[in-house]
């Protein structure tokens, strides 16, 4: 630790922090020398019985969620990850959340507590270990999804859940429009809902709780169980599924959950409950941000694909004045992950 | 004092009606929720229009007259006690519901509409508006929005800041901010999250959507006894351990039984030394399995009497005790003062003995509630205001409970937020790079420092003097404890 405040204190030049490295595709610019966190790893405390973890930023993914395995919990959000070396600073830096969102939160809903590496070097603890917490502003969750350009993550605590009893993949054939209706209407009823996706006229529905619950809910709903739906929606979480493979560009669209199909070039993926749409395109951004900015969603060139267009959603001027302060405020120099969120920043 | 001038202009913004001005109409504005701070207020404002609002933020920033936001004033922090010199701004008359979808759960209101009438509107879809503090009757949802306010369901529901999707402000700068999105999330940073709990230091909410979520199909209590507090503490670790997520999860100890059960006989087990209420909800089944499997934990743990409630008229009566305890341990002695500390769960034992131990040598009784799910103390201190003294024992006691918490790896509050109270105890908590990071967020939003002045983040000189004065003889308090 003492060895990275020396280096952003020392350095002359921007640094691009890196772990594992398997989210080095995500984001507008990769700028800098490589500043390795990925020796700053362990979890450094955990106690089933307060539903909390703490870990160096460094740790990977695999790790954390093997030892919440063993006692019957998970992290909530379910992240996705992008490879064996996935680490949990990367993953909070970007705010990716997996299938599970919708349904019980997103990474940031679970953060209680951050330390960070500031532009300066600064070491600063922001929020705690405890589930309730109202102390001062709430700088961890601004921290979650800045993708390290307010500081370096080096240590997070998080809220984690048990595990369900049991779960059951279901599966509906149906067409778009019948599925988000029901994906909307489903969620506003008490079910054991923890995801669901659309693709190519079948809805996917995976239902999580106790045995009962889940037998009923089947019940209720009627469908196909799946046979592998564990594995299904593995895949669909790290970006395995077929539907990701190929060389056009990757698109992310999050906007609201009714919002009714979306009539672009390419084809479409739909998750979270109808909030998140995945689209595989060669559409111009021109074509794909005006339709989300009239749904009141915005899209994100996740993947592959010519970043000029910009990576992220432009934001309003009023907006961006606040982001460049708060910019300023953490990284004065400007060193920590230059150009990744947006340019010049 | 505010000066004739700037009462002369906002008198041309706003009509007679909105504008207090005489000593007899904003004397019940000097308080909040915290009544033991109390400012009278120079001039009480409560605008009908956005316009109106944005008339006055502009005449305030012109001017560097401060302000300070209020809503149904039931904080309990003291975050809306007036401020010398400064307008005290009422947002309670933006009280209308603006939509409500029922397909997509999300309800649009503005900042005046108080909490439960939220749940109300949202009654007949079968939706509710999870976070439920105690003053949900009463209190505001832009006040919970500045609070980041919780309730008894925070485990499995979490706090404010979970379950909104977006807010419109309006800054110093006059700007219109729309943050976050009625999708999941929205690009940029997340300043949803920095805005929730800023205790209207960084902006004024003019309109917020918040989740609707889906009543639960049915919900269950079980209440417990234990003869050691001890006991009832590790129980709750089993529970939780054990793979339930209740929705409640309350614990109150002796005290606190005996005074609720005197005010509105629950049928609470008066030989207990604490007594845990466990609720579960969910469908049918799972509430079955849950209860089943709490009711194994809680005869594991210990527990001399275990009891479900029968149908819904005694779940009612189960929780009407806890949810009258403030108001039945305040017949207990002339005043109490509640506290809000928060401690990661396995520390309870330790801190309820230190705690006890205070109590002697302050000579002040303290009864304890405690919701035990999320670790969230609330000790109330009982003291008698009239007594030369008495008030400023209690704000002494107040304080060592805080930073035992702090010291444990807690907070120093859990869901009343900073405010004016707990100024002090912030630089306990944080070291002053943390409070300088905070005075810089303030500065990027408010850079004249308008917003609420003097609340919430102290400044490093208060705290170099309360360090000078708490640090006796060199010795921190708790010295045996390892810090966070």
């Amino acid at each position: 630790m003492q060895a990275l405040q020396e280096r952003i204190r020392t350095t002359h030049l921007p640094l691009r922090i890196r772990a594992g490295g398997t989210k080095d595709f995500y984001g507008q610019s990769l700028a800098g020398d490589i500043l390795d966190v990925s020796a700053h790893r362990g979890i450094v405390s955990y106690e089933p019985g307060e539903l909390v973890i703490t870990a160096k930023c460094g740790t990977p993914l695999a790790e954390i969620e093997t030892l919440l395995d063993e006692h019957g919990q998970m992290l909530g959000f379910e992240p996705p990850r992008f490879g064996a070396a996935s680490s949990l600073g990367g993953t909070l830096a970007c705010g990716f959340s997996g299938p599970r969102r919708p349904y019980s939160g997103s990474a940031r809903d679970f953060v209680l507590g951050m330390e960070i590496l500031d532009g300066t070097g600064q070491h600063l603890k922001f929020g705690g270990r405890v589930i309730k917490n109202v102390a001062g502003y709430d700088a961890s969750r601004l921290m979650t999804g800045a993708l390290g350009t307010l500081g370096v993550l080096v240590q997070a605590s998080l809220k984690v859940l048990p595990k369900p009893q049991s779960e059951l993949t279901l599966q509906f054939e149906m067409d778009e429009a019948t599925a988000l209706k029901h994906m909307n209407e489903w969620a506003g009823r008490p079910l054991p809902l923890s995801a669901s996706a659309w693709q190519s006229g079948v809805l996917f529905l995976r239902l999580s709780g106790a045995n009962n619950a889940v037998r009923e809910a089947h019940a209720k709903l009627g469908g196909e169980p799946h046979l592998h739906g564990t594995e299904f929606w593995r895949l669909l979480r790290d970006h395995e599924a077929a539907f990701f493979s190929g060389d056009l560009p990757l698109w992310r669209l999050s906007l609201p959950a009714c919002t009714p199909p979306l009539d672009l070039d390419g084809k479409q993926l739909i998750t979270w409950g109808g909030a998140e749409r995945w689209l595989k395109t060669n559409a111009a951004a021109t074509e794909i941000r005006p339709r989300l900015a009239a749904s009141g969603g915005h899209a994100t060139l996740f993947a592959v694909g010519e970043k000029s267009v910009g990576v992220f959603h432009p934001l309003p001027a009023a907006l961006m004045k606040y982001h460049a302060r708060l910019k300023k405020l953490f990284d004065p120099r400007g060193i920590l992950n230059r150009g990744r969120l947006y340019p010049d920043f | 004092m505010i000066s004739p001038d700037i009462i002369r202009r906002l008198q041309a913004i706003l009509p007679p009606h909105c504008l207090l001005i005489a000593q007899e109409d904003v004397k019940p504005f000097e308080t909040d929720g915290l009544t033991a701070f109390h400012s009278t207020p120079d001039v009480v404002a409560l605008p009908e229009t956005e316009d109106q609002v944005k008339a006055i933020i502009a005449l305030c920033r012109e001017t560097q007259t401060p302000i300070v936001f209020r809503g149904a004033g039931t904080g309990v922090s003291g975050g809306a006690l007036p401020v010398d010199g400064a307008v005290l701004l009422a947002m309670t008359k933006f009280n209308r519901i603006l939509s409500i979808d029922p397909l997509a759960r999300i309800a649009r209101v503005q900042p005046g509409v108080r909490n439960l009438a939220i749940s109300e509107a949202a009654a007949p879809f079968s939706l509710y508006y999870a976070p439920d503090p105690s003053s949900q009757i009463a209190c505001t949802i832009g006040g919970n929005v500045a609070e980041n306010s919780g309730g008894v369901h925070c485990l499995k529901y979490g706090l404010t800041v979970h379950n909104i999707l977006s807010v419109r402000v309006l800054t110093i700068d006059g700007e219109e901010l729309v943050i976050g999105s009625e999708a999941l999330d929205a690009p940029g940073y997340d300043l949803l999250a920095l805005l929730t709990g800023s205790e209207g230091m960084l902006a004024v909410t003019l309109e917020i959507s918040v989740k609707l979520l889906p009543k639960p199909e049915r919900t269950q209590v079980v209440l417990a006894a234990f003869d050691e507090v001890e006991k009832g503490g590790a129980a709750v670790g089993a529970i939780i351990s054990g793979g339930v997520l209740p929705a409640g999860l309350e614990m109150m100890d002796k005290l606190a039984i005996e005074a609720a059960e005197a005010y509105s006989h629950a049928g609470y087990p008066l030989d207990a030394e604490a007594i845990l209420l466990v609720e579960v909800d969910g469908t049918q089944e799972e509430v079955s399995e849950d209860v089943m499997r709490v009711r194994e934990i809680l005869l594991a743990s210990g527990a001399t009497d275990i009891r479900t409630a029968k149908d819904e008229a005694e779940q009612k009566k189960f929780w009407a005790g806890r949810k009258a305890a403030f108001p039945a341990v305040g017949r207990l002695a002339p005043d109490y003062y509640c506290m809000d500390g928060t401690i990661p769960r396995k520390a309870l034992p330790a801190v309820l003995k230190r705690m006890a131990e205070l109590s002697t040598e302050y000579a002040l009784p303290v009864a304890n509630v405690f919701h035990a799910g999320d670790g969230n103390l609330h000790p109330l201190i009982l003291y008698d205001a009239n007594q030369p003294g008495e008030w400023e024992k209690a704000e002494r006691f107040g304080a060592d409970i805080l930073e035992m918490c702090v010291a444990h790896g807690g907070s120093i509050t859990g869901e009343h937020g900073v405010g004016i109270e707990k100024i002090s105890q912030m630089c306990v908590q944080f070291g002053n790079a943390e409070l300088q990071a905070f005075h810089g967020i303030k500065a990027c939003f408010d850079p004249d420092g308008l917003l609420n002045p003097g609340k919430a983040v102290p400044t490093l000189h208060r705290c170099a003097e309360y360090g000078a004065m708490h640090v006796r003889s060199g010795n921190l308090p708790f010295p045996e404890l390892p810090r966070f």
